[in-house]
């Protein structure tokens, strides 16, 4: 029962799955494998569409394995059940939070995490610049990309001193999506 | 939260106009959001923090310590936080199926019309203009949390302890989950809890 299987497998993956999408590759891989749903090679093109689509990582390879695998009933099981179990979590977790909030030992260990997913999220920001600018295949420079992430970098955080406003987030993906289509189209 | 029983007390038609405000922010929000969480991250404090204004900074930065903690994709847990905040269970639902609909959408293009989407040369190039402009993004959402966070020893020492490990994990493709790494650091957090209480005679 394809539907079923569809459900079980990523309400497993939305169970398990920590850290986001590049966290959940790993067990997608899983019970695609265990399931017999696709090749390695299929699963690798759909994480690079996954990655290059709107929308959390997650939550596309849900998707597109769900619908692949049994049309659009499947691709809504599979979504549904990827996204369940931290919908329901986060409900549970605010029920409490405003209680835990007053215990000083809770607030000491928040104390703890924080920094530490701050430096996670630094960590994986230059990580995945560094990707961007240095092949990963072979490790070469690529001038392009590292002009590119240059001036976006610079559009980004030099907008603050000059307009008093940060370019919003949204603006920069914009920006970023036009000057690629023409600095790659031109440059290769 | 005291805002969510001051908000679930608000007439319908208020009440309506929040959910579709919900649907439609955390629409934009899942449409504008390429590469993961992490890049989404910078996107809903804009939208959410400072234009709407639906959540506090310190909150966000609770629900992104709580996100990372649980299981899950990152944006069903700051959609699900931030919607339930603003009108209860029902901001929650409307909240994240906003998130979720771009996601849906754009996969069922791809699949049913663009057999060979990432081989139109077009939007390859724009998408590796997007890949440079996310981690520049994810850059940028560490640098705001450590501007605003409060710089003591102990959050420069855990802060600077997690980016190194984390790179070395990240380069050397070790299989170390960050898991561990936020457990190691919550007992970190609280071993100084106590041993300042203790040497500070009563802990406040």
């Amino acid at each position: 029962m394809i539907y079923l299987e569809l459900f079980l497998g990523f309400l497993r993956v939305g169970l398990f799955a920590f850290g986001g999408g590049y966290g959940a590759v790993p067990l997608i891989r899983d019970i695609v494998t265990e399931y017999g749903w696709l090749t390695d090679e299929e699963l690798t093109v759909m994480i690079a569409v996954s990655e290059s689509t709107p929308g959390s990582i997650m939550v596309n390879l849900a998707t597109f394995i769900g619908y692949d695998q049994a049309g659009i009933l499947g691709a809504v099981l599979a979504t549904l059940a990827v996204i369940l179990p931290a919908f329901v979590i986060i409900l549970l977790v605010m029920f409490a939070l405003k209680a835990l909030m007053k215990h000083k030992y809770f607030r000491a260990v928040l104390g703890g995490v924080t920094p530490c997913i701050i430096g996670i999220i630094l960590a994986t920001g230059i990580f995945m610049t560094y990707g961007v600018i240095f092949s990963a295949e072979n490790g070469n420079l690529s001038i392009s990309s590292a002009a590119m992430t240059a001036l976006l970098a610079l559009i980004y955080f030099g907008s603050k001193p000059v307009f008093k406003k940060q370019l919003s987030p949204i603006a920069l993906i914009g920006i970023s999506a036009v000057l690629g289509a023409a600095v790659f189209g031109i440059m290769g | 939260m005291g805002s969510t029983d001051k908000n679930n007390k608000l007439g319908k038609p208020k009440k309506t106009k929040m959910l579709a405000e919900l649907f439609l922010t955390f629409m934009k929000i899942g449409f504008f959001t390429i590469g993961g969480g992490y890049a989404m991250i910078s996107i809903i404090e804009d939208n959410c923090v400072e234009k709407k204004k639906w959540i506090t900074h310190e909150e966000m930065m609770n629900v992104t310590v709580i996100a990372e903690s649980t299981p899950g994709p990152i944006a069903i847990n700051c959609s699900t936080f931030v919607g339930f905040k603003q009108a209860g269970f029902l901001g929650a639902c409307a909240a994240t199926l906003g998130v979720v609909l771009p996601s849906f959408i754009s996969i069922f293009i791809i699949a049913m019309f663009l057999d060979n989407f990432l081989e139109i040369k077009l939007i390859a190039n724009a998408f590796k203009g997007i890949k440079c402009a996310v981690g520049v993004l994810i850059i940028g959402a560490a640098a705001k949390m450590i501007a605003k966070a409060d710089k003591s020893p102990l959050f420069w020492g855990i802060f600077g302890g997690a980016s190194v490990i984390m790179l070395v994990i990240d380069f050397f493709a070790l299989n170390f989950s960050s898991i561990a790494l936020m457990l190691a650091a919550g007992a970190v957090g609280l071993l100084a809890f106590l041993l300042t209480k203790k040497r500070g005679g009563e802990g406040k």
